[in-house]
This record gives C-alpha cells, sequence and structure tokens, in this order.
C-alpha cells in the first residue's frame, strides 16, 4: 500500500490514435499528414507492442482504446486510490523514430500540445516529459526552448537507445537546453531500433528485446560518461526509466575497472565513473528485476551505494505487478520516504518548486 | 621500458597460487605466413593478395584501438626477437605455464578472422588451418596447452565438417564462437551446427569478439575504447537471451556453453530480469518448460577475466554464490594487457572448496581433463 503524497514518476499516457493530434499541428503540417493519410496510422512502436501482457495490466485495460489513453481511467487506477501529490506523464510514441527529422519534429510538438491540453489542464496532478525529435537535436532543442515555460513539463524524454550513443557531441544542444531550464533528461526504456540492441545482432522475441533494454541503459551511461556529458553539463540530470535496476551495480564495477585501465582515453573523466553515476543518475523503480529472496534484494540496494537513486513509478499501465504493491515489501522505512517522495523532489527542481 | 621490466626478477609465487588450470590463453602467430603450410596453394594466394575481409572499415586494425602497443599486449610480454605476444611458447612457459605450474591452458586463438570472414569457402580454410597450427606450434610440443576448434559459423557444412574432424581428438577441448555473430547464437539457423559440438563432446566457448558489422551497443557506434570494453558484456548478455529464450537447451539439452573474457558480475542480474519478463511473456515461448534462470544455471559456465571488482570486496562472494561456484572457472587472458594475476585477481579470501573447484575443479570436470 503506497501512502497519499507520493510521486510518480512514470505513468504512460497513450495517444489513442493519430487523429486526435490533428488539432494541435499547426495548418501545413495539418494538410501534410492528412494528404498522406498518416492519421489513419497508430505510429505504435515496436519497442512497446501495446496488447503485450507486460504493456497491458488486465484490471488496468479500458473497455475499449489503448491502455492508458483515457484519462479517467488513471484518475480511477492510480490518481483516486494512491492520492499521489504528482505523478509523470511519458509518451512513448512513433514520432520519436520518424526518419524524417521534420515529421518527427512537427508530431513532438502536437504530442506536448496535446498533453498539455488533454491531460496536464484536465488534472492538477499531472506533469510531463517533453517529447522530442531525439534524431535532430537542434530541433529537438528548439522544442525544450518552446515548451520549457509551461512549468507543468519537468524532464525531456528519450529513448535509451537512438541512432548515436546518447552522450555524442551532436547530441549536446539537447543537454544544453535542458540545463538551462532545470529539466532532467528523463532515458526511458526502448530503441528506435536503428541498430539490433547488441553487437550480437536481432533476436526473435519480444521477451529478448524487452530484457536486452537493460543493456541499452549500460551503454547509454557508458557513453554519457565517456564523451564527458556529467562535466560539460554540471547541472544536468539524468533519470532512468522503466530500465530495471538490480543490473546496475555489476555495470558499475566493470565501467570503474575499464575507467582505471583506459582512462588516459578520456582524461576529462576524472573521478570513478560509479561516483558520478550515484550523484548525477536516478532510476525508477517499476519494473524492478528483483532476485526470489528479500535477503538478495536488499544486498543489491545496498550495493547502489546511495538511497538517493531510487524514485517511485507505477509504470501504469504497464503489468509488472498486481494490487497495490508497487513497492517490494520490507523497504526500510528511512529508505521509503526517499523512495516516494524526497528523491523526486530532490531529483526535479520544477517539482519543488510547485 | 619493457626491457627494465623483462629483468625485473620474479618472484615465485606462493603454493596456494600454483596448479591451476587457466581457461583462456591467447596464442599468436609470428607473421600471416605460419598459416600457409596449411593452407591450399588457392587460398595461400588468396590470402597473400586479398586477404581477410570483415564487416568493418579497418582491413587490420582495430577501430577503438588499445591503450597498449600491440593492440592491448602486456607490456613484458613481447619476445625479445619482436614477435607479437604469446607467439613464444618459451616465454609463455616462463611467463604463465612454469611460474605458476599451470596444469592446463584453454587456448582461444584470436587470429585467421575465421569467423567474421565475409568469403566464407576463404573463412572455413582459415578455420582449418588455424586449427592445425594450433596443434603444431602449441599443443603437440606443449600438451598442457588445449586447442580451440575454429569454425566458420556463416557455413554450416564446413564448420559442421570441422566440428567433427575433431572429434575424439584429445588435443581439442572445446569449439569457439564469438558472441558477435550475424544474428544471435540462439537463432534457428545455427541449430544443427550447436548440435554437432553436443553430440562430438565439446563445449562451446563464447569468447568475446568479432566484427558482426552491427553497432557495438543498441544505440549505435560509441566513440571509445572506454565504451568499447564494457560493450562486450552487452554482446555477452544478448546471447545468453539468444541461446536461453530460442529453447536452444530443449532441443539440445547435454549443450554446455562456457563464457569467456566477458566478466561474470552480470550474470545473475540477467537471470533475475529474464525470470521476472518470462513471467509476463511466456506465452511467447511456450516451448520453455522451465525458468530461464534454470537453464543458465544448468547449461552456462563462465571464466572470471577481467574480473569484477566490487566496491564492497566481499559482494564477490554473493556474486559467486548467486552463479554458483560450480560454475566459475579461473583464467588469466596471458598476454592481453588487463589479465589477470591468480595472485591478485580475487581481493576477498575464497572458502577453501570454492578455490579449488573455481581454479581447478571445475574446469577439469567440464573439459573432461583427466
Amino acid at each position: 500500500m503506497i501512502p497519499a503524497g507520493a510521486i510518480d514518476c512514470d505513468i504512460h499516457a497513450a495517444v489513442p490514435n493519430a487523429r486526435v493530434l490533428l488539432p494541435h499541428l499547426d495548418e501545413y503540417w495539418r494538410e501534410h499528414i492528412l494528404r498522406r493519410g498518416l492519421e489513419r496510422n497508430d505510429f505504435e512502436t515496436s519497442a512497446y507492442p501495446a496488447g503485450a501482457p507486460i504493456n497491458a495490466r488486465p484490471d488496468w485495460c479500458p473497455a475499449a482504446g489503448l491502455p492508458g489513453s483515457s484519462l479517467e481511467a488513471l484518475q480511477a487506477h492510480i490518481l483516486e486510490p494512491m492520492q499521489p501529490r504528482a505523478a509523470i506523464c511519458n509518451v512513448i510514441h512513433g514520432a520519436q523514430m520518424m526518419m524524417s527529422e521534420d515529421l518527427s519534429a512537427a508530431l513532438c510538438r502536437a504530442i506536448n500540445n496535446w498533453l498539455a491540453a488533454e491531460w496536464l489542464d484536465r488534472d492538477p496532478r499531472l506533469r510531463a516529459s517533453i517529447v522530442v525529435p531525439v534524431h535532430s537535436p537542434d530541433l529537438a532543442a528548439e522544442e525544450i526552448e518552446r515548451m520549457a515555460p509551461d512549468r507543468r513539463f519537468v524532464q525531456v524524454l528519450l529513448l535509451a537507445m537512438a541512432e548515436l550513443p546518447l552522450g555524442r557531441r551532436m547530441m549536446w544542444p539537447i543537454y544544453r537546453a535542458a540545463e538551462r531550464h532545470d529539466l532532467p533528461i528523463g532515458i526511458h526504456a526502448g530503441s528506435s531500433f536503428r541498430h539490433p540492441p547488441s553487437a550480437g545482432g536481432w533476436g526473435s522475441t519480444y521477451l529478448e528485446d524487452y530484457v536486452s533494454y537493460a543493456q541499452g541503459f549500460a551503454g547509454a551511461l557508458n557513453s554519457l560518461l565517456a564523451e564527458g556529458v556529467f562535466q560539460k553539463f554540471p547541472a544536468l540530470r539524468v533519470v532512468l526509466i522503466e530500465s530495471g535496476v538490480t543490473w546496475l551495480p555489476a555495470s558499475m564495477w566493470r565501467i570503474n575497472k575499464t575507467w582505471r585501465g583506459v582512462r588516459a582515453e578520456v582524461p576529462w573523466l576524472d573521478r570513478l565513473p560509479a561516483d558520478i553515476l550515484r550523484e548525477r543518475v536516478r532510476l525508477t523503480a517499476q519494473p524492478l528485476d528483483a532476485p526470489p529472496d528479500a535477503a538478495s534484494l536488499m544486498t543489491v540496494l545496498e550495493q547502489l551505494g546511495s538511497d538517493e537513486m531510487l524514485l517511485f513509478a507505477t509504470d501504469y499501465p504497464h503489468w509488472h505487478y498486481d494490487g497495490e504493491e508497487a513497492l517490494p515489501a520490507g523497504l526500510p522505512e528511512s529508505l521509503m520516504r526517499k523512495v516516494l517522495l524526497e528523491n523526486a523532489l530532490a531529483t526535479y527542481p520544477r517539482l519543488a518548486a510547485a | 621500458m619493457n626491457v627494465t621490466l623483462r629483468e625485473h626478477q620474479i618472484e615465485r609465487p606462493a603454493q596456494s597460487h600454483l596448479g591451476f588450470i587457466d581457461c583462456d590463453v591467447h596464442p599468436y602467430y609470428r607473421t600471416l605466413a605460419d598459416f600457409d603450410p596449411f593452407l591450399s596453394e588457392r587460398w595461400r594466394e588468396h590470402r597473400r593478395s586479398i586477404g581477410n575481409r570483415s564487416r568493418q572499415g579497418l582491413a587490420r586494425a582495430s577501430l577503438y584501438p588499445r591503450m597498449s602497443p600491440g593492440n592491448g599486449m602486456r607490456g613484458d610480454a613481447w619476445p625479445k626477437n619482436g614477435s607479437p605476444p604469446g607467439s613464444d611458447l618459451d616465454l609463455m612457459r616462463e611467463q604463465l605455464l612454469d611460474l605458476f605450474d599451470v596444469q592446463c591452458g584453454m587456448l582461444a586463438p584470436l587470429v585467421g578472422g575465421a569467423a567474421a570472414e565475409r568469403n566464407v569457402e576463404f573463412g572455413a580454410a582459415m578455420a582449418t588451418a588455424v586449427n592445425e597450427w594450433q596443434c603444431a606450434w602449441f599443443c603437440d610440443p606443449e600438451p598442457r596447452l588445449k586447442a580451440s576448434v575454429q569454425i566458420t559459423l556463416e557455413h554450416e557444412e564446413s564448420a559442421i565438417a570441422e566440428v567433427e574432424r575433431r572429434a575424439g581428438d584429445r588435443r581439442f577441448a572445446q569449439v569457439n564462437i564469438p558472441p558477435r555473430g550475424l544474428e544471435p547464437l540462439g537463432r534457428h539457423r545455427y541449430r544443427k551446427i550447436l548440435a554437432a559440438c553436443a553430440a562430438n563432446g565439446f563445449p562451446i566457448s563464447l569468447h568475446l569478439g568479432g566484427t558482426s558489422g552491427h553497432a557495438s551497443t543498441g544505440g549505435g557506434w560509441p566513440s571509445f575504447y572506454h565504451e568499447e570494453h564494457p560493450s562486450y558484456v552487452q554482446s555477452m548478455q544478448t546471447l545468453v537471451t539468444s541461446l536461453v529464450c530460442e529453447g536452444v537447451f530443449e532441443d539440445i539439452p547435454d549443450l554446455k556453453v562456457v563464457l569467456v573474457e566477458g566478466g561474470f558480475a552480470w550474470l545473475p542480474a540477467l537471470a533475475w530480469r529474464l525470470d521476472k519478463h518470462w513471467r509476463r511473456l511466456r506465452a511467447e515461448v511456450p516451448y520453455l518448460r522451465r525458468a530461464p534462470s534454470e537453464y543458465i544455471r544448468e547449461h552456462f559456465w563462465v571464466t572470471t577475466q577481467p574480473i569484477e571488482e566490487p566496491e564492497r570486496p566481499e559482494d564477490m562472494l554473493r556474486t559467486i554464490e548467486w552463479i554458483g561456484p560450480e560454475r566459475v572457472m579461473f583464467s588469466t587472458d596471458y598476454p592481453h594487457w588487463d589479465q589477470d594475476d591468480p595472485r591478485y585477481a580475487f581481493k576477498v579470501k575464497l572458502p577453501e572448496d570454492w578455490a579449488r573447484m573455481i581454479f581447478r575443479d571445475n574446469a577439469r570436470a567440464l573439459y573432461r581433463l583427466d
């Protein structure tokens, strides 16, 4: 049972169909999309097939339409019973992976407008992440500038696996804009599938893809570290969303070890990588890819080496837990308090100020 | 500087660090012509004129240069004659086999380019040549060294023929397949090759490497070796995930898989993650009759180098416990820059019985070395 007043750092608002975006496009793009018949597409991503059981908890599925597409359902399932202080809406949509930078940017603008009008305006507890055309960093930065004055947008949303590793210098306009406006970078699980999940090639099943998302996060963090993003943007914070948790300690040991031998290649990386990650990176706590026994879970949480990293999230409407067991039983009281509220307030300046 | 190191007096290690089995030793050639005696005239000519062609921009050098000469060699492992480290059996004896009284060293030849060769017929010829070369240059003069069968995964017929050719030859201990191939190893197109390995009594060793042409990470090509080095872990994870989720172990119940040079501390969390999401998505993989972690526990072995160094050293014990001490095998990775020394690799004292298993008994049993 989650006490009232928590901050839910990962709620999925689904765009029910492309037609709802038409009123939020400018005249050119509205006509463009209608002429090409694109409003008939659902823009569902391969990363998140809407019907896969993991993405649609049965008692959270609406009678009609996509899971996560109804504000009333979200209110009935989460906002009323749990009484969170705030909940952050993250949209995963084909807009983020279109090959045309212009079409990608137009759809992202429409989604952000739609989020503000159809979700944020209708429930004061809701906040949102700015959806950006990640493969076009300049246009992404423009969109951040456009949306930043609306303080209900509290972070910038990227997928873990894009065309370029997230730390690459071509991506830096995004980080510059985000840092300027006190917006953490939220990196969500998933891929635009410009590349197979690893150099080992394309797997067969969604199960393999979903499990591999953790590798995508490890690669993204290693890129942000090696390229010096944390040094270049000293106020920037990163939130890993729907990343899983238990893979991180071993990944930190490995990158620390690499750094000891290879750091001459990246001389700006002047501290142990794990220490930088503990300061600057946060993770949402669903799904929790936990070991089978509580004692092992406590060991892994200790290995994280910080009680400030985990953020509470339901990952609504994805199906990672049943009932109201959104956090594992037996977490120490002090950790619970931090996970449910304090860590989020420390991570999101715009939430703390509200 | 190499000379200074070479003249440094090496202390005899303590008894407790002697007599292990080293599950990752790298032999090298002096020049590519060393392979010529084992190639037909056609392929000798091809090697000289065209040479290896893999799926990357540089013909021979690495796109992620290592931090020491020889693409990441240990500084004191260069033979006096200037040949590459690993090419001089006497120096390998001095620095590894005799120094530690090594019982057996499992060779992992990262040479010849057979696995990633785009011309698969040339790849098959190079695989055979490298197998003959391992015996002639290393295993015959030094029986403590055991060869790994090289194959060209993209040429099924020759791969199976090569596995069958080496079956029963006790100089060969396993079949080596690089984790970075065109497709994950669990895919159906590779099933007959894996079945042939198991049927002929060979574990498969997945030694990091391979040039698949795919980006090193799911998010694209990284810039630095600092990222490439840990990305090998991700390729290893893809492979474990693929072999389990494709039901390979239901098809081939006696297949044994050794993960080499990928570290191992990541394996427990991968198993937990697989179990968790399999429970939700199991309808997609109805042929799996058990939880993924059970297949992992039964079919996978890990070698230790490059050993992770947990910030709290005692966490290493928990990691080994989670994997199972009967599945962990010590390796040095001689003569690479990041090789592990049995005296210093573990930062925490292992229980006596674990040490025996990890340094010796597990490999002895897996490879039937008696």
